[in-house]
């Protein structure tokens, strides 16, 4: 049982990053800007994570200067593919190439440096839940407020007017537009706030999981995080569920070796991604079925204001 | 129009990671890394070996970070303009083989690997030795003993290492126990950490890793349990930690290679330096470490030096029982697929 228990908590651990960058994804996505610099924009966000925590010994203020920078970085792709009109996809991959370059250069001199890593903060009352408690309600205060970041995206998108004209031009920029909605602010801002969410999972390497500065320690994570927007179907709550599984099956890959079962680590590694075709596949399969359409119809398409298609 | 901007930006911005400038009088030495130069491990290690080689007035040249499936390209762009080329990684050897065939009059060297031309050589450190020694040392120092092993990609190198290290220990403590778990990656520190972890919480208390990051060394001193480096020093993200580290001196090598090809007396060869020659070696010992201990290892480190004894040229038993007696020779060495006793954990299918 305690084993069992341990397995959950490094899977919410590993699963933590996955969440804000998937979280950031899908408001990205769901206003139709597609963002494959997730890797680079995570990069980014753990590096500054780290440089601030080292000079004020303070995570909230690495969180939130993680946040504020990986913002700025995602402006360039908001600039890029919404006021330049360029390729999304082309823009996305740059901004992962310079993320990654920006954060190895400036972290050249870091090597060697550690800080302290959060501590475990266990929610009073709750905590004691069985399994439940010990997994989820005895972390630290950033895996805290990623359950908040959950509802409050999810609220967002789902439950207010901002949300729905998000929604509305993901799928139909045109109509909104001729309603008076200015469709590249509201992507712009949906980047841009997706961006900061992305470098908050960037930020929970250095503050949480390995407290000190590699080149690259995100690991392609942003990767892991461009397949799940997909897999959880757009939706913040499915994310979750979709982070915590991902993160179950890099601790499971570890785990199943303790207990001596033998499985290709070829099959493992391939796991989530296979997960996520499969899943896409049998979903799609069954909303065509209904005539449901789950993908913001109007993702990575460049936006032409007042032009015939 | 603003599709070619994008492009422009986006080029550039390739451009800039990659970078590259003139020739110069001594002969120009270029570099394929499999990680980041900051990796604070394996590639880092190479790294400053190749300064090592800017300081004795070469201009070298590196790409970092290049994946060992789609290496071609970068080896070809970084042969154009050197006359050595070091690739680094095992899986750079074929892509090496092919690109040294279109420059006859330039030098390539493959680390770890086997395959050689006229204008191509191997080389390679007897890592395993400084495992052994690293091992007695983690050996004498678990309480419980158990020893976890973080490994990397299960190959023959590392399979290699994970034996040494394990009948290493032996020799401070016959019956300990070592646990291996694979984290399928040369370079993933969270996950690093997790195994780390992982095998914490199952019962060791000394951590010795095979992957490039210091994620171990942190997640070890966090449990207050040792750590082995790898690599490189890492007792800078650990010091409590920190009993000592297996460590490449790479431009022990690099200087003489050069010199070789410079002076003309160079000849494709594979060649596996060992401990006495100093591309492998300890760092500094945890202030823990009591005196009998490196004594112990000193003995041992002086049979290897003189000559008179290797890892596994004087019998050992495998894990499933049978006996090895006769010396391996280095092919034997270089294609080991099987654990010795001692380890608990079975060696991955695959």
């Amino acid at each position: 049982m305690e084993f069992f228990i341990q397995i959950l908590i490094a899977a919410v651990a590993m699963g933590t990053p996955l969440l804000f960058a998937t979280l950031g994804g899908v408001i990205s996505e769901r206003a139709g800007v597609i963002n494959l610099g997730m890797e680079g924009l995570m990069l980014v966000g753990a590096l500054v994570a780290f440089v601030v925590m080292l000079y004020t010994g303070n995570y909230f203020y690495a969180v939130a200067a993680a946040a504020f920078a990986s913002g700025i970085v995602s402006m360039i792709h908001g600039v890029v593919c919404l006021m330049l009109r360029a390729s999304q996809i082309a823009s996305g991959l740059a901004l992962t190439f310079f993320g990654t370059g920006l954060s190895g250069l400036f972290g050249d001199k870091l090597m060697g440096e550690t800080v302290e890593p959060l501590s475990r903060i266990p929610i009073p009352g709750l905590h004691t839940i069985p399994v439940l408690g010990p997994v989820l309600f005895n972390q630290d205060v950033i895996v805290y407020f990623s359950y908040l970041c959950v509802a409050l995206s999810w609220w967002l998108l789902f439950k207010t007017r901002i949300g729905l004209n998000i929604r509305s031009i993901g799928e139909a920029p045109e109509v909104c537009d001729s309603l008076g909605l200015s469709v590249l602010s509201y992507r712009f801002f949906a980047v841009v706030g997706g961006g900061m969410l992305i470098g908050i999972g960037g930020a929970y390497f250095p503050l949480a999981l390995t407290p000190f500065w590699v080149d690259g320690i995100t690991a392609g994570r942003g990767w892991i995080a461009v397949a799940l927007v997909i897999f959880a179907f757009w939706d913040p709550l499915k994310a979750l569920g979709g982070a915590y599984l991902f993160g179950l099956a890099l601790a499971l890959e570890l785990r199943l070796q303790i207990l001596g079962i033998d499985m290709s680590p070829y099959f493992l590694k391939m796991l989530p991604y296979v997960l996520t075709i499969l899943v896409l596949t049998l979903v799609t399969i069954r909303n065509n079925r209904r005539g449901i359409q789950v993908m913001p119809a109007a993702l990575g398409k460049v936006f032409f204001r007042g032009e015939k298609h | 129009m603003r599709k070619l901007i994008s492009i422009i930006i986006s080029t550039t911005l390739t451009m800039l990671l990659v970078g590259g400038s003139a020739w110069a009088a001594k002969p120009s030495v270029g570099f394929i890394y499999v990680g980041p130069v900051g990796d604070g491990g394996w590639t880092h290690a190479h790294d400053l070996g190749r300064k090592a080689l800017e300081e004795a007035g070469h201009k070298t040249y590196f790409v970092e970070s290049v994946p060992e499936g789609s290496s071609e390209g970068q080896i070809l762009k970084i042969a154009r303009k050197s006359d050595i080329i070091f690739t680094t990684s095992f899986g750079f050897m074929d892509p090496t083989l092919k690109v040294s065939k279109k420059f006859p009059d330039k030098v390539f060297l493959h680390c770890s690997g086997f395959k050689q031309s006229k204008n191509m050589g191997n080389y390679f450190g007897r890592m395993y030795q400084a495992k052994y020694l690293a091992a007695i040392i983690a050996g004498g120092m678990s309480k419980k003993g158990r020893i976890g092993i973080v490994g990397s990609q299960p190959i023959p190198e590392i399979i290699r290492h994970i034996n040494a290290i394990t009948l290493g220990a032996q020799q401070s403590n016959p019956n300990i126990e070592v646990e291996v778990l694979w984290i399928n990656s040369w370079f993933d520190p969270a996950k690093e950490s997790d195994a780390a972890q992982a095998l914490i919480d199952n019962g060791a208390d000394v951590i010795v890793t095979m992957a490039d990051s210091p994620a171990t060394v942190q997640t070890s001193k966090k449990n207050g349990v040792y750590a082995i480096g790898n690599d490189t020093d890492m007792a800078i993200y650990g010091k409590e930690a920190h009993l000592t580290a297996a460590v490449w001196n790479w431009d022990v090598y690099y200087l003489a290679a050069v010199k070789a090809v410079e002076n003309g007396t160079w000849k494709s060869s594979a060649d596996w330096w060992g401990l006495d020659s100093g591309i492998v070696g300890l760092t500094s010992f945890h202030p823990d470490v009591p005196q009998s201990l490196i004594v112990q290892m000193n003995r041992e480190k002086g049979r290897i030096l003189s000559g008179t004894m290797d890892v596994f040229d004087h019998g050992f038993t495998k894990r499933d029982g049978t006996r090895v007696t006769k010396a391996l020779n280095d092919g034997e060495m270089l294609g080991m697929m099987y654990y010795v006793k001692g380890i608990i954990s079975k060696i991955p299918s695959g």
